[in-house]
C-alpha cells in the first residue's frame, strides 16, 4: 500500500509537470483558437536560451528578463508574421503554420545556441523527504509549488485585471471582442507573450530534471492527452487533467507495465484520454459544444 | 480558349461519366502517364529513380490516403505513418508465413488489415471532431508503434526488430532493380490513384464532403455517419497500408517501425496541406515539394556556403528554412497548391482574351 501511495505522489507531481506544458496550449487555444504545435519548441527555445546566457556568465537574475524580452519579441514576431496574415483561415491551416513554426523555432534555438545538451543548476536541492514511510522529491514538491503559484498569478490575471478581461473577451468571441474596441492584434501578441512565458518556466523546471537538449520538445507529445483529457479552452482543465495523466500512467507503468512487457508510458496516456472522450467528448471541463445547421 | 468545357457535347452516357469528361484533360493525363511509363525509364538513371523518384510515388500514395480522410472528409488524422506500418508489416507477415499467396495480393491484404485498424481507431470520430480527433488519432501511431516493436511475432522474433523485406517477384519476374521497381510502384499508384478519382466523384465520396463541410447538416439530409466516417477511414488506411507496405519492400527493403513515426506522419500531413486539401492533384504536387524541399535545400546550402559550414549547423539551417517556406506558403496560398493549378485552368478558359 505504501507503494502504491509512493509511485500515485510520484505520478501526481510529474502530473504538475505535464500541466505547465499543457497551460501553454491552453493560453493559446482559448485566446485565438489555434492549437499551437510549438509549444514544445517554444519550451526548447526559452530554456536553451536563458540557459546558453547563463553559460556566457550573465547571473540568474539578468539572464531572466534578457530572455522574457525575447520570448516577448518572439510573440510579436509571430503575431506579425504567421497570425496576423492567416487571420480568418480555417483552423486546420493555423495549426500547420504553428508545426511549420515549431521547425522554424528548434531550428533556430538550435543554430543559435548550439545543439550540445546543457546541465541546469536552478539550486534548487533534489532531497528525498521522508513522509511517513513514503519518500518524495524535494525537487517535484518545488515544481509543484511553482505550478501552483503560476496557476493561481494567472487566474488573477485573467479575472482581476484589465487586460485579462480582454483576453477572456477574446476567447469568448472574436467579432464581439473587436466590435467594443478590444485590439485583437495587441491581445494575441500578449497571449502569445505569457504562453512564452509559461514556457520558459516549465522549460527550465524540465531542464533541471533532464538536462536542456532537444528531448523538451517532446514534452509537448506529453501534454497533449492532458489538454483533451481536460479540455482545451479550461486552465483548471490541464492541472487536473495532469494530474490524472501523471498518476494513472506511472500507476499504469508498474501495475499493468509488466503483463504486456512494459513501456506502455508512451501510449497510456493517450488512450485513457481516447477512452475518456468517448464518454465525454469535449473534456473535464471543456466549452460544451452545440452544434447548429 | 485552349481549355475549356464550353462546346464540348457529350452523346452517350460512358462519355458523361468519363472520369476525365473533357478531351484535354484525357490527352494530358495520357501523355503524363506515357511519359512516366516510357520515358522516364529510359532517361533517369538510378539515383533518380531509386532516391528521389520512388519515394516520391509511394508517398503520394499515402497523401492521397491521408487526403481522402482530412481533405475530403474531414477528419483530421495523425496516425498515417502508422497505418503505413501495419501495411508494412501486414505484407511482411502475409509473405512470410503464407508464401502461396503472390505478392500483389499481399499488398492488396495489408492494406486491408491497415483498412480494418484504421476502422478501429476511427470508432472515436463519430463521437469527437476537431483538433479532439487529432489528439486521438496520436494514440494510434504511439500504440501501434509500440506494439509492432513489443510483440516479437510481428517482426518474426528478429533481434534488432529491423527486418530485411522479402525479394519482390511477381509471376516468376523478380522486381530488383531500380526500373523495374518504379514501374511496379508507379503502376500500382496509377491504379489506385484512378481509384480515388472516381471514388471521390460518387456517391461516397460526395456524403464525405457533405460530412467535411457540415456533419450535423449531412446527417440531417439522410447521411449515414458511422458508415460514411468508418467508410473514409478505411480507404484512407487502405491507401496508407499499401503505401507503407511498398515503402518497406520496395524503397527501404527493410521492415523497420522506426521509419514509420510521428515525424513521418507529420510529413504526410504537410503534403497534402501544401499541395492542397480535397484535392487528388494535390496530393502529387504536396508529395514532389515535400520530397524535393529538403534535396534542393542540401544542395542550394551547399553551393552557396560550400563544405566551410559545420553538418550541424547546416541541418538546424535546413530547419529554419523549411519551417519558415511552410509558413510562407500557408500565408501566400492557403489553399494549396493544387489552387494555382486551378487559377492557370481559369487564365487557360479565357486566353488570350481578357474577359
Amino acid at each position: 500500500m505504501e507503494f502504491f501511495f509512493e509511485v500515485l505522489i510520484g505520478g501526481l507531481l510529474a502530473g504538475v509537470m505535464y500541466s505547465l506544458v499543457a497551460l501553454g496550449f491552453v493560453l493559446i487555444f482559448k485566446a485565438s483558437g489555434v492549437l499551437n504545435f510549438a509549444q514544445g519548441a517554444m519550451v526548447l527555445f526559452a530554456a536553451l536560451t536563458f540557459v546558453s546566457l547563463v553559460d556566457r556568465g550573465l547571473n540568474f537574475w539578468l539572464a531572466m528578463p534578457l530572455t522574457l524580452a525575447i520570448m516577448v519579441l518572439l510573440a510579436i514576431a509571430i503575431e506579425r508574421m504567421v497570425l496576423r496574415p492567416l487571420v480568418n483561415q480555417p483552423p486546420i491551416t493555423l495549426f500547420m503554420a504553428t508545426i511549420g513554426l515549431s521547425f522554424l523555432l528548434e531550428g533556430l534555438a538550435q543554430g543559435v545556441w548550439g545543439t550540445q545538451p546543457h546541465r541546469l543548476n536552478l539550486g534548487i536541492p533534489d532531497d528525498v523527504i521522508e513522509l511517513g514511510n513514503i519518500f518524495i522529491s524535494s525537487f517535484d514538491l518545488f515544481a509543484a509549488a511553482i505550478a501552483a503559484i503560476l496557476v493561481a498569478s494567472l487566474a488573477v490575471f485573467f479575472s482581476k485585471t484589465r487586460i485579462g478581461r480582454a483576453l477572456r473577451a477574446v476567447a469568448d468571441d472574436h467579432q464581439a471582442a473587436l466590435a467594443v474596441g478590444i485590439p485583437l492584434q495587441h491581445i494575441w501578441a500578449i497571449v502569445w507573450t505569457v504562453a512564452g512565458f509559461v514556457a520558459l518556466v516549465a522549460g527550465l523546471l524540465w531542464g533541471a530534471r533532464q538536462g536542456v537538449q532537444f528531448a523538451l520538445t517532446l514534452v509537448a507529445l506529453k501534454a497533449l492527452p492532458v489538454l483533451i483529457l481536460g479540455g482545451f479552452t479550461s486552465v483548471p482543465g490541464a492541472i487536473v487533467g495532469g494530474l490524472i495523466i501523471g498518476a494513472s500512467e506511472k500507476l499504469a507503468e508498474v501495475y499493468i507495465g509488466p503483463y504486456v512487457g512494459g513501456g506502455i508510458e508512451n501510449w497510456f496516456p493517450y488512450m485513457l484520454a481516447l477512452l475518456f472522450l468517448l464518454f465525454r467528448p469535449e473534456g473535464l471541463f471543456g466549452e460544451k459544444h452545440i452544434d447548429r445547421v | 480558349m485552349i481549355y475549356r468545357e464550353c462546346g464540348q457535347l457529350k452523346t452517350s452516357y460512358p462519355a458523361d461519366q468519363a472520369i476525365f469528361p473533357i478531351p484535354q484533360d484525357r490527352w494530358g493525363i495520357i501523355i503524363l502517364l506515357l511519359v512516366a511509363f516510357l520515358f522516364i525509364p529510359l532517361l533517369a538513371n538510378d539515383y533518380w529513380l531509386g532516391a528521389i523518384l520512388i519515394p516520391f510515388l509511394i508517398l503520394s500514395l499515402a497523401a492521397l490516403g491521408l487526403n481522402i480522410l482530412t481533405g475530403y472528409c474531414g477528419q483530421l488524422s495523425l496516425g498515417s505513418a502508422a497505418f503505413m506500418a501495419v501495411g508494412a508489416f501486414a505484407a511482411y507477415n502475409f509473405e512470410l508465413r503464407l508464401p502461396a499467396i503472390p505478392l500483389l495480393i499481399d499488398f492488396i491484404l495489408a492494406g486491408i488489415v491497415a483498412a480494418g485498424v484504421g476502422i478501429l481507431f476511427g470508432i472515436p470520430s463519430l463521437r469527437i471532431k476537431g483538433f479532439y480527433l487529432a489528439v486521438a488519432t496520436l494514440a494510434a501511431q504511439f500504440f501501434i508503434e509500440w506494439a509492432l516493436n513489443k510483440f516479437g511475432w510481428f517482426s518474426n522474433y528478429s533481434p534488432s526488430g529491423v527486418i530485411t523485406a522479402q525479394k519482390m517477384v511477381i509471376l516468376g519476374y523478380a522486381f530488383d532493380t531500380p526500373v523495374s521497381k518504379y514501374l511496379l510502384v508507379l503502376g500500382i499508384v496509377t491504379v489506385l490513384a484512378l481509384m480515388a478519382k472516381n471514388l471521390v466523384r460518387n456517391a461516397i465520396g460526395r456524403a464525405w464532403m457533405a460530412v467535411r463541410d457540415m456533419d450535423v447538416a449531412a446527417e440531417v439530409i439522410g447521411i449515414r455517419m458511422m458508415k460514411t466516417k468508418l467508410m473514409a477511414f478505411a480507404i484512407s488506411s487502405f491507401y496508407c497500408g499499401v503505401a507503407g507496405a511498398l515503402w518497406a519492400f520496395a524503397y527501404l527493403g527493410t521492415v523497420d517501425a522506426q521509419a514509420f513515426d510521428l515525424h513521418r506522419s507529420f510529413q504526410i500531413l504537410f503534403m497534402i496541406i501544401v499541395g492542397g486539401m480535397g484535392s487528388i492533384l494535390g496530393s502529387f504536387i504536396g508529395a514532389a515539394f515535400i520530397v524535393l524541399l529538403p534535396i534542393f535545400l542540401n544542395l542550394a546550402a551547399h553551393a552557396v556556403v560550400g563544405d566551410a559550414v559545420r553538418p550541424d549547423v547546416l541541418s538546424n539551417l535546413e530547419l529554419i528554412v523549411f519551417g519558415g517556406l511552410i509558413i510562407f506558403f500557408l500565408v501566400v496560398e492557403p489553399l494549396g497548391l493544387a489552387r494555382l493549378w486551378q487559377l492557370a485552368k481559369e487564365k487557360l478558359r479565357l486566353w488570350p482574351f481578357p474577359h
